[in-house]
């Protein structure tokens, strides 16, 4: 295990701790788990085993329980996302407005597949349902930037953009 | 208490009641799958989810699942209107639409609750079709799971989280992909599972299922150069006779044994020997610990899965248990050394199988440090259903089947052993020696009530000469949990914790014929060993000749180098998940 990924493990650990958790009984020690589990993917990035582990010995529940919970929700990931996660939002008003089209563009052009992560880390693609800004239909989210009223076009534009961000 | 109609027949119910309590109060039916209630071990299962147990009910829009719908004043259900018999038809079909269709090759076939909708409900065509869900079996010493067969009734999780609280299985992913997957969906052999085999007990399809080990079993019965003996648990004696028709309760004990030696088994012998020769070294150990001031309480160590519950879940307890195997592997043991130098035959062609009502028995005969005969020293083990298959398939007619006795020397046992087959016996059992090695005096009365019942924890004093003993008795994981909670916390304070994994002990073990929820079959198989007790002659182990036999020639006495080789184990800390 890298020493970074450590530090992160730890940074969960020590999130966990400040919640003032001990002395808790178990349902309310449980109530805490998405909330925790939110956090632990914005400190790592994703969820791996090992992070669920140290949640479910700290929340006191089984780990199969909050291998559950990881995988209903859509946002949660055991895989590591790319840098810039690009969140295509396939909801009923941004897929009728060419949505679609705008996913296989950003496929085509990164040559990745749904849920995978670039070579050099830097973009992973992923397909949501309604991000709650269908005025701005279609949309797609970068990270945390929206961008609104995209046509294929946008897609080259928009990576080259992120790619000269990182630079 | 609300007065409710149901299919034009007024009745008064409580006010707790469900739809469906209501329909049964009243000698009704409505089908059902994924509801499960076994009151006696207060576990119910009740998702809603499999939509088969749907009444029509006037005045609303819908129908409703009886077993999720409260009852209330003026309730009017029908229970077969065509539109309900068509919703429950509807479930069931497109239940099948995502089931392999193999039933006539499925471990369950003629067990299967599914399949039993599907003839119930007159199911001959199907019109839905489309994609199935694909997942890959996972095979362990023990279970096989096959995923692709799980309707979602959630029942085993039940078992397993809440029953056992070992937390094994949980629902993953969702929609067309939701299952029930063990934990980061690793194979249960890399999991905190402990083997008990509850989820097997109650899954209702093909989803959950023992590994078998019948091919393996015919293999070695028709190789001559092979001597095959064969021990029986306890509770196997006691249920085997509903696979063929008995009521439960029967007790088929020389059917059993006729059973075997017809199938072509060298040695009958019982596994009660080897509960016998368990108390003369867990009773040996408890009198030591009590009198030098060693660890206390003193656990069991008879149940695999409760064995395995401790080295995950509470690892730095590991010194509590006794270090007595379990009767199986001492059998096992003792079979390869003592019984082979006996009958002059070499204990490399001794084969040992077993017949329990347990899956974890699978399990625990392939761990490693099982081998202390130098050889593995049980080498199969088939559960009570296993044994049903055998005789069946050979073509054995079971009621014509004389009563016939054990073998000697490893098949005479007290009624101290039969008990081991139900809660509270292994505590009982030991306290009959006990009692008698601490004082030096006769046990009148050899029944202990007070650690009798089924009471999921049962702390029972119990005076041995002006000292008081503690006896703490849990069945299910789950409770002996709450139990050792209580030791860590100083809330309770036992000398002694029985612990069996099952409900009802080993008599509702998982590799006992199939209950489908009804508890009163496990108790009546528990009155059954009770009468057995009370039948035999010796109910003391220490005073079976045999086992004074083995001391003797073998041996010497309880706790001594060779017994510590030969009937003494360890327990290794595994990883809590």
């Amino acid at each position: 295990m890298s020493v970074e990924l450590e530090s992160k493990f730890k940074q969960v650990e020590e999130y966990i701790d400040s919640l003032n958790l001990e002395g808790k009984d178990k349902v309310t020690k449980r109530s805490y788990l998405i909330h925790v589990l939110h956090k632990a993917q914005e400190i790592i990035g994703y969820l791996p085993i090992e992070v669920q582990k140290i949640i479910a010995k700290k929340l006191d529940v089984h780990a199969s329980d909050v291998y559950g919970v990881v995988t209903f929700y859509n946002f949660f990931s055991m895989k590591p996302k790319g840098k810039y996660p690009i969140n295509v939002c396939l909801g009923t008003a941004c897929y009728v407005r060419g949505s679609g089209e705008i996913l296989e563009e950003f496929k085509k052009q990164l040559g990745i597949k749904e849920n995978e992560t670039t070579g050099d880390g830097l973009f992973s693609i992923h397909a949501v349902r309604c991000v709650g800004a269908c005025g701005l239909a279609p949309v797609v989210m970068i990270g945390d930037e929206v961008h609104g009223r995209l046509t294929t076009k946008d897609v080259k534009r928009l990576i080259k953009e992120y790619r000269e961000k990182d630079k | 208490m609300p007065k409710i109609t149901i299919n034009c027949k007024e009745v008064e119910v409580p006010e707790n009641y469900t739809v469906l309590d209501a329909v049964k109060s009243i000698g009704g039916y409505v089908p059902t799958l994924c509801y499960m209630k076994l009151e006696d071990i207060g576990i119910e299962n009740k998702p809603a989810s499999c939509r088969v147990c749907m009444v029509e009910i006037e005045g609303r829009r819908n129908l409703a699942p009886a077993c999720a719908t409260p009852v209330s004043e003026g309730l009017v259900v029908k229970t077969h209107s065509r539109r309900a018999i068509q919703a429950r038809r509807t479930a069931v079909q497109l239940l099948l639409s995502d089931h392999p269709q193999d039933c006539l090759k499925c471990p369950k076939n003629g067990e299967c609750e599914l399949q039993d909708l599907a003839a119930e409900l007159n199911i001959h065509n199907n019109p839905y079709f489309g994609k199935m869900s694909v997942h890959k079996k996972d095979i362990s010493a023990a279970i096989i799971r096959d995923p692709n067969k799980c309707v979602m009734c959630r029942r085993c999780e039940t078992m397993c989280n809440e029953f056992q609280t070992v937390g094994v299985l949980s629902a993953v992913n969702r929609g067309f992909d939701a299952v029930v997957k063990p934990t980061f969906d690793w194979p249960l052999e890399n999991t905190a599972c402990t083997f008990c085999g509850q989820c097997v007990a109650v899954c209702p399809t093909g989803a959950l299922v023992e590994r078998s080990y019948i091919d393996q079993v015919w293999d070695v019965l028709e190789d001559p150069k092979k001597h095959v003996v064969v021990q029986t648990a306890p509770a196997v004696r006691v249920a085997i006779g509903e696979e063929f028709g008995y009521e439960p309760g029967t007790i088929s004990t020389g059917k059993l044994v006729a059973a075997l030696r017809v199938l072509g088994f060298d040695k009958i012998f019982d596994t009660n020997f080897g509960a016998d020769l368990t108390i003369m070294e867990e009773a040996s150990e408890f009198k030591e610990r009590l009198e030098n001031g060693g660890y206390l309480p003193m656990l069991t160590s008879c149940c695999p899965g409760w064995v395995k519950f401790l080295e995950h879940q509470f690892p730095e307890l590991l010194e509590m248990p006794s270090s007595a195997k379990s009767p199986q592997q001492m059998f096992g043991a003792v079979a390869k050394t003592y019984y082979a130098q006996k009958a002059g035959i070499d204990p490399k062609d001794i084969v040992v199988v077993s017949i329990m009502p347990c899956l974890a028995k699978k399990y625990e005969a392939n761990r490693e440090e099982m081998r202390s005969s130098g050889y593995q020293d049980v080498d199969y083990v088939i559960t009570t259903r296993e044994l049903a298959d055998m005789i069946r398939e050979s073509g054995i007619n079971f009621h014509n089947l004389p009563e016939e006795e054990y073998d000697n020397p490893l098949g005479e046992s007290t009624g101290a052993a039969d008990i081991f087959g139900r809660t509270g016996g292994v505590a009982e059992a030991a306290l009959r020696t006990a009692y008698e090695w601490i004082t030096g005096e006769e046990l009148g009365n050899v029944e202990f009530e007070a650690v009798r019942g089924y009471e999921g924890v049962r702390i029972a004093e119990v005076d041995i000469k002006g000292t008081t003993i503690r006896v703490g008795i849990a069945h299910g994981l789950g409770n002996v949990r709450k139990l050792l909670e209580d030791i860590r916390a100083g809330k309770t304070e036992v000398h002694m914790i029985e612990v069996m994994a099952c409900p009802g002990g080993c008599v509702g073990g998982g590799g006992q014929p199939y209950h489908h929820g009804d508890f009163s079959i496990i108790k009546k198989r528990t009155e059954a060993i009770n009468r057995i007790d009370k039948s035999k002659p010796i109910r003391k182990s220490h005073e079976n000749p045999s086992i004074k036999k083995i001391y003797d020639e073998f041996l010497g006495k309880p706790l001594s180098e060779k017994s510590h080789h030969l009937l003494h184990t360890e327990y290794f800390e595994r990883e809590w998940l």
